[in-house]
């Protein structure tokens, strides 16, 4: 910061150089909103209409030189940005550009000092961080409030409705349940999820002494799965029946791990098929093998282009956000039930924003539009 | 402690990691390279337990001649082909991992991936049936998005089927789209922030 300001008094002074002969410019400034070692450099035409075979950009730490060739760019660029590790974040640079027109060269006076510096904050992602801090404030608001013991509805969710229904007939039936987790790493948010789900799956399936077969595609979510498990186990009261083996790895390939699992269905025929999380193209190729199989299928997933095949291929499905809400549905809550309102207003908000939008754009202004851009 | 240490360093890390989408400097920058090298080395230990896991079901499966149990031969041969082929010096520079990638792993993952075609198709004919009036909507949709992506509809209608297909793809389809990707970003937003406080725990197994 101090040395920016040190370089402020020789900027001003370039700043002040007369300009070329025909008002040619050349200006080198920090390139915003990144970690630094970057510079971005624009320039104007050497004269109107004249045509520029290319331009030669050269750097130099140093206003007399020596220059070094930094990059050789076509007649038509009229910005570069300069980056690369060689840049010293700190350091003053100075650059010049030499037009290689038709009757010779042509020098533009040279740009500089400019300091490349890392910033501390993206200024692009403002609405981003304006609305991640509201929606926090709103969650926590809403936190409390439930704390306070005020009653808060959430809408049924026929999909988790039907997880002791499923688990019911397979019961009846006298085949296991399979449940898959997703695809993704124990990190992925839906893949979280799923394992609350799982949880309480698994507590069902150990009162009602279900066998339980949980295949994998990464095995830091299989120890997860595991201890998941075998606690529900452990709170239904029936530790002895919990098999670690039943919850295992299959491969991290996404195709073979499908395979596998397909003939897993058509080799134990499981009464239920649960799959939560995240799925890709096997999605489809998974619930039609289990439809065949004559499971039942309770599907949910927030990969929205498997949201479609899931709804066709299972009899229920929980859409995008239902799968997060899961964990709150089941729990009750009312600390998870709170962020779910919270969510819903956010939503609210987000809707009266579209509509200030869409009437803005109508009548011919960019405004809302303008306010709400990011730029990464 | 065994509840408080966990939810304290799952603070820290979505913190740090919260912080770091909004500022680029390179320190901020370093603590997100750092944490993914963790995430990998982390992944490079579990590997292993998923390897016996592994081995250790097709070992079940063979010695109690379960159900299929000649395939489990083919699973364990294949795992340590490549494992073979990975590590022993001689392989490894004939370039025999490569080929094992190329020639089997890679055609087996199309062959399965080109099944999709064919469940598609089944998956259609089942979700496509006029059954109520929804599902009847359901139908014409797709009937005028299918005939408007082929030649035969557009030479058909002079390019009425088309333009409609555009209409269904382009309007009511991306609104639904962005209603539901609305739900799911505010949804993961939330699910974040339930872990990062320690509100959802499953998992750690529902300390």
């Amino acid at each position: 910061m101090l040395r920016s300001w040190l370089y402020l008094g020789p900027l001003l002074f370039a700043l002040s150089l007369p300009r070329g002969a025909y008002g040619q410019t050349l200006t080198a400034a920090d390139t915003p909103n990144d970690h630094g070692k970057s510079i971005t450099l624009s320039w104007t035409n050497p004269g109107p209409g004249t045509h520029v075979d290319q331009f030669n950009l050269f750097r130099s730490i140093s206003s007399i030189g020596p220059f070094e060739s930094t990059a050789v760019l076509k007649g038509e660029a009229h910005e570069y940005v300069d980056a690369c590790e060689d840049l010293t974040n700190g350091t003053p640079y100075y650059y010049k550009i030499i037009a290689r027109i038709e009757s010779g060269d042509f020098e533009y006076p040279v740009a500089g000092p400019v300091v490349p510096e890392g910033q501390w904050f993206h200024t692009g992602k403002t609405v981003v961080l304006v609305f991640a801090v509201a929606f926090s404030f709103l969650v926590l608001l809403m936190i409390q409030r439930a704390r306070e013991g005020r009653e808060l509805y959430v809408r049924p969710i026929a999909g988790i409705d039907a997880v002791d229904e499923a688990i019911g007939r397979a019961t009846e039936m006298g085949r296991p349940i399979l449940f898959i987790p997703g695809i993704s790493e124990a990190s992925e948010v839906a893949t979280i999820a799923a394992f609350t789900i799982l949880g309480r799956v698994a507590q069902r399936t150990a009162e009602y002494q279900t066998r339980l077969v949980v295949p994998n595609v990464y095995a830091t979510v299989m120890i997860i799965a595991q201890e998941v498990v075998k606690s529900a186990y452990l709170n239904a009261g029936r530790p002895d029946a919990y098999d670690e083996k039943d919850i295992f790895y299959v491969t991290s390939e996404q195709f073979p791990f499908t395979a596998a699992v397909n003939g897993l269905m058509l080799r134990e025929k499981p009464a239920t098929n649960f799959y939560l999380g995240k799925f890709y193209a096997e999605s489809l190729i998974l619930a039609e093998t289990g439809f065949q199989a004559g499971s039942m299928q309770i599907a949910g997933t927030d990969e929205l282009t498997q949201i479609p095949f899931f709804v066709a291929a299972c009899d229920y499905t929980l859409m995008g956000e239902e799968l997060y809400a899961a964990s709150a549905y089941l729990s009750k809550d009312p600390l998870q039930l709170g962020t779910l309102k919270g969510q819903d207003i956010a939503k609210l908000i987000i809707v009266l924003v579209l509509l200030l939008g869409i009437i803005a754009t109508t009548f011919g202004s960019d405004i809302v539009t303008k306010l709400l851009s990011i730029r990464l | 402690m065994k509840k408080q240490l966990p939810v304290f360093l799952t603070f820290i890390c979505a913190f740090l990691l919260t912080v770091q989408y909004f500022v680029p400097h390179r320190s901020f920058e370093q603590i997100y390279e750092v944490s993914n090298i963790w995430l990998q080395i982390i992944g490079v230990f579990s590997i292993f337990l998923g390897i016996t896991s592994l081995v250790t079901m097709h070992v079940r499966k063979i010695r109690h001649r379960q159900r299929q149990w000649q395939y489990s031969f083919i699973t364990l041969g294949g795992l340590f082909a490549m494992v073979a082929a990975g590590l022993i010096p001689a392989l490894e520079q004939r370039g025999s991992y490569e080929w094992l990638y190329d020639h089997i792993l890679n055609p087996i993952s199309a062959t399965m991936f080109s099944l999709l075609a064919f469940f598609i198709a089944s998956a259609a004919f089942r979700a496509f049936r006029a059954r109520s009036a929804i599902a009847t909507i359901l139908l014409l949709a797709a009937v005028f998005v299918m005939l408007g992506r082929v030649p035969l509809g557009d030479r058909m209608s002079h390019g009425l089927f088309p333009a409609i297909a555009d209409w269904l793809l382009n309007v009511p389809n991306v609104a639904a789209k962005r209603a539901i990707l609305i739900g799911v970003g505010l949804g993961e937003a939330s699910m974040a922030l339930r872990v990062m406080l320690g509100i959802e725990r499953s998992y750690m197994a529902g300390e």
